[in-house]
């Protein structure tokens, strides 16, 4: 039998504010479930906490609504005992880059069979309205009347940072884009991160809507494996690489236009596209920006144990208790 | 010539040096030669938690206590028989506790300026007739060793002195005639990749056991017989082994994968370690990035359907108390292992206490109650190891499991059992919707009340589960005020009915007239089992129970306590079962309590008995 997306429903409620761009990527990824191949029985979806955060509720597979920031330590435990799982993290800025920093960076760098979604609003919602991490410095809020003192996270530096094997951005309200992306985080082994723009219509209304409103193309730069990175309304933007590594914008016409390369064996040109920001050129990368191999850590643990066994046989209990120096006594 | 030999009961002895001296080793080996002679041994490692402190200095010194016996014996000792002491610091830390006319070795060649120095002592203990009350033998063991190995190519000074532990045991194997065979052969194999320290090592100790021979400042040897045991096979075993082959047992009775979320920490650290090495028993070992995701990767594990097990001290189970909560609330299984130690904060990581006992009942959030099974020996970790698992995987919920670091370090003889007595613990997952063709994540077993463990993977059981109030049967997110109220008690219920499926409480009062009861938990089990012996060989009676689940309590608990005119509860803590007993049962218990970072003394548990007795 074939899934369709309302296979991927289930009978709850869905709880989130009129105009949430969860809502957009809920049914994107009920769409693209399908698509996978995967049964629903073999596809998990964590959480942490937060408004992301109940997704699980909302999608018809095995999940778990779990704790702040601890999504990637409990979908790393289930992972490594499950290959055979689908395995989905579903977090937030605040719960993955405050009270679950160190669990995200840690579940990316031993690349676990993961596929991370990090909705990023700029914005505490579930608590109505405090900055995150990812919020800008002097952002006004209710815990920041004055304005936030803290400098904002960039996800994906991060990620890249803590040597994420796969890397990329999406937009809430870009269905096509976010499906492309979503299939090749599932195509990928080991863990991938994707940061998804999703806009909060009640605590920071239109915080990308530079990109989410940019029908013209203005200020989206599509990655595009082994493609000239061009954009603009006509395709006459582009983006080129200094010798110090650093990106700057020339015209789609002049020489030297940087061909993307997700698959570069360094993380350099990935990081240095990272840095490409709204803010800083005038434009926002959506895409997959790094997409590499490497040994994945389910993968390295299940040999290990077939190593073992192997060499040593499958484990005898009563030969384990008798093992060292025993002694008789009649 | 051979030597006289005069026959002991029991000895305590005790080997005190630097932290880089070896003193564990020795001890352990000595500890070996004696098992294999068919003595009752018990046996208490003391060591700092700095790796290397300063050489010489007081806080360095590292201590390995074994008492052997031919009878069997509960505790490592209160007070050694026989010290030896590699060092000053070591003499002037353990000398308070050697009995007058206690033997003492030192090696006086350590007994130079600076050390003397270091371990405050003005004039040297050896020369001013402090020590004249002891049986004191100075032995010069750095130059007799350095001594006997000159010669062997590709073996420094450094390291030829390094090997004087070594001539230490073999005086003392000499000593109390225990063979030098198996550390012959450990040494070769613990060197084969450096076969001249494996010789320098073996020459050491073949030079003082013949020292021992032929010094006259020996005078006679001693013979300790072997203890009348139980038949069957033995081992020396460390409550942490111990523990970490119950989890092992356990998984394979119950017939699932087992998976440890760990994070290296005093004195836990050492059950990671050995799991990590069972990889052809299914075993995942995961060292996480920290505490909170060695729980949390535990939970992902059981909901995945391994038995899901996370080891730690009590500053690391502080950290997992979120866990813990999410996983009573998602009612899965789940083992927490606290091996307690000396707190609060850091404290002292090497120095076992109880004091953990209300943090793992009380420290969560709201109503959040947990089984909790605590081991009272280093061979009873397996049994309770086994028992932790089998409450969690029967009644889907997180269980404690404490041991201490007493427990985890010290070692005992283990009559090793019969696999096929082990109990059977294989629990059922669902397979099936189980209300018509629906499945209801949250209907519970009438009996047991625990509710269906269906894994990823099941066609037709999806369903989600978290940390929000789950409604009823249906386990959907639920803010009903009734509905609360309700799944509240059942939660409670549910642990509670397990009085039902545990032993009950039973009491050791041999003579039947006792009116004084003692009532322990855990790792003092040994130095109260003890101190009731030496209080019935002072003719009086005095009744013993020892608590091996303190939640919920055996159901006769309260009987018990209210059979007897006195109850007294000693504890490494400042009264935390105490507490407890008071509150449930209205008995007026007395505490005794000491804190010291050190296992409670027999002599010091029986003189309280004693002394409540005449009150």
């Amino acid at each position: 039998m074939t899934l369709t997306a309302k296979d991927f429903r289930t009978d709850q409620e869905v709880r989130w504010c009129p105009g949430c761009g969860d809502y957009a990527i809920l049914a994107a990824m009920q769409s693209f479930m399908p698509e996978l191949g995967i049964e629903r029985e073999n596809t998990v979806f964590v959480s942490g906490i937060g408004c992301a955060a109940r997704f699980p509720y909302y999608m018809n597979t095995y999940g778990m609504h779990s704790i702040h920031g601890r999504a990637p330590a409990i979908a790393t435990g289930l992972a490594t005992t499950r290959p055979d799982l689908s395995v989905w993290v579903v977090t937030g800025d605040g719960d993955a880059l405050s009270i679950g920093g160190n669990h995200l960076i840690h579940a990316l760098r031993r690349n676990v069979n993961v596929k991370i979604l990090l909705f990023n609003n700029r914005i505490y919602g579930l608590t109505k309205g405090q900055y995150s991490p990812t919020s800008e410095l002097g952002k006004v809020t209710k815990s920041t009347p004055m304005g936030s003192l803290d400098w904002p996270f960039n996800p994906l530096s991060l990620a890249i940072g803590a040597e994420a094997t796969f890397v990329a951005r999406a937009i809430d309200t870009d269905k096509a884009g976010m499906t492309a992306v979503l299939r090749a985080a599932a195509e990928h082994r080991g863990s991938a991160f994707v940061e998804i723009f999703q806009n909060c219509p009640i605590f920071n209304d239109d915080a990308f809507a530079f990109v989410r409103d940019d029908k013209d193309g203005a200020n989206r730069i599509p990655l595009r494996d082994g493609e000239p990175i061009t954009w603009g309304a006509g395709g006459e933007k582009a983006l080129r690489q200094r010798s110090d590594g650093s990106i700057e914008v020339c015209d789609a016409a002049e020489d030297g236009v940087l061909v993307h390369d997700a698959r570069h064996e360094s993380a350099a040109l990935a990081f240095a596209l990272s840095r490409v920001t709204q803010d800083s050129l005038g434009g926002t990368p959506v895409g997959v920006f790094r997409d590499v191999e490497r040994p994945v850590y389910d993968d390295l643990m299940a040999e290990q144990l077939a190593t073992a066994t192997a060499k040593r046989g499958e484990g005898d209990l009563a030969a384990l208790l008798h093992s060292g120096e025993t002694w008789d006594i009649g | 010539m051979a030597k006289p030999v005069e026959q002991l009961s029991q000895v305590i002895v005790r080997f005190a040096g630097d932290s880089g001296d070896g003193m564990q080793l020795t001890g352990s080996q000595f500890t070996s030669e004696t098992a294999l002679l068919g003595n009752d041994i018990s046996t208490f490692p003391d060591f700092p938690a700095e790796i290397r402190a300063p050489a010489g200095s007081l806080p360095g010194v590292s201590g390995f206590q074994v008492h052997f016996a031919d009878f069997d014996i509960l505790t490592p000792g209160d007070a050694p028989n026989v010290l030896v002491a590699m060092n000053p610091a070591a003499l002037k830390t353990n000398i308070k506790d050697l009995p007058k006319g206690g033997t003492l070795i030192v090696n006086s060649d350590a007994f130079n300026d600076r050390n003397l120095q270091k371990a405050g002592y003005a004039a040297s203990p050896l020369e001013d007739g402090s020590l004249d009350e002891f049986q004191l033998h100075s032995v010069p063991l750095t130059s007799l060793t350095v001594g006997a190995l000159k010669g062997i190519d590709g073996v420094t000074p450094r390291e030829a002195e390094r090997s004087k532990n070594m001539f230490a045991l073999g005086l003392m194997s000499w000593l109390y005639g225990r063979s030098i065979d198996p550390t012959i052969e450990f040494l070769e194999s613990k060197f084969a990749k450096r076969p001249e320290i494996a010789e320098a090592n073996v020459k050491a100790l073949q030079a003082g056991y013949a020292f021992g021979e032929t010094t006259e400042t020996f005078a006679v040897t001693y013979e300790v017989k072997p203890a009348k045991l139980e038949p069957g096979t033995y081992r020396n075993i460390t409550g942490n082994q111990a523990l970490s082959l119950g989890l092992v047992a356990a998984a394979k009775l119950a017939k699932l994968p087992l998976f440890l979320g760990a994070y290296p920490i005093t004195p836990a650290s050492a059950i990671l370690e050995e799991l990590a090495g069972y990889k052809n028993f299914g075993v995942r070992t995961f060292q996480a990035e920290d505490e909170i995701a060695a729980a949390g990767a535990a939970v992902g594990a059981a909901f995945g359907g391994s038995l899901g097990v996370t080891t730690s001290a009590g500053p690391g189970v502080v950290l997992k108390a979120e866990t813990i909560g999410l996983a009573i609330m998602l009612e899965l299984p789940l083992v927490i292992c606290d091996i307690q130690r000396a707190g609060p904060a850091t404290g002292m990581p090497t120095k076992p206490e109880q004091g953990d006992l209300l943090m793992v009942l009380f420290g969560r959030n709201s109503e959040s109650p947990v089984p909790v099974v605590a081991a009272r020996s280093p061979s009873d970790c397996f049994d309770a190891a086994i028992e932790a698992c089998r409450l969690a995987l029967k009644y889907r919920t997180p269980v404690y499991l404490l041991s201490d670091a007493y427990l985890a370090n010290g070692s005992e003889p283990w009559l090793l059992p019969d696999v096929g007595t082990l109990p059977d613990i294989s629990t059922r997952l669902a397979t099936k919707p189980n209300d018509g063709d629906q499945f209801l994540p949250y209907l519970r077993d009438e009996q047991t009340l625990a509710r269906p463990w269906a894994v990823p993977g099941t066609p037709g059981l999806e369903h989600r589960i978290g940390g929000l109030e789950k409604a009823d049967r249906t386990g959907n997110v639920s803010y009903d005020p009734d509905n609360h109220d309700l799944m509240t008690r059942l939660r409670a219920q549910k642990v509670a009915g397990i009085a039902g499926d545990i032993p009950e409480l039973e009491v050791d009062d041999p003579s039947g007239d006792a009116r004084i009861l003692v009532l322990g938990w855990g790792g003092t089990y040994g130095p109260i089992a003890a101190a009731c012996r030496r209080v019935r060989q002072n003719g009086r009676a005095v009744a013993h129970a020892h608590l091996r689940h303190l939640n919920p309590f055996p159901r006769n608990t309260g009987e018990v306590l209210r059979r007897y005119d006195k109850v007294l509860v000693p504890e490494m803590n400042l009264g935390q079962l105490l507490k407890l007993v008071r509150a449930e049962f209205l008995v007026d218990a007395v505490g005794y309590n000491r804190v010291r970072g050190l296992p409670l003394r027999a002599a010091e548990v029986a003189r309280a008995i004693e002394a409540l007795a005449d009150q």
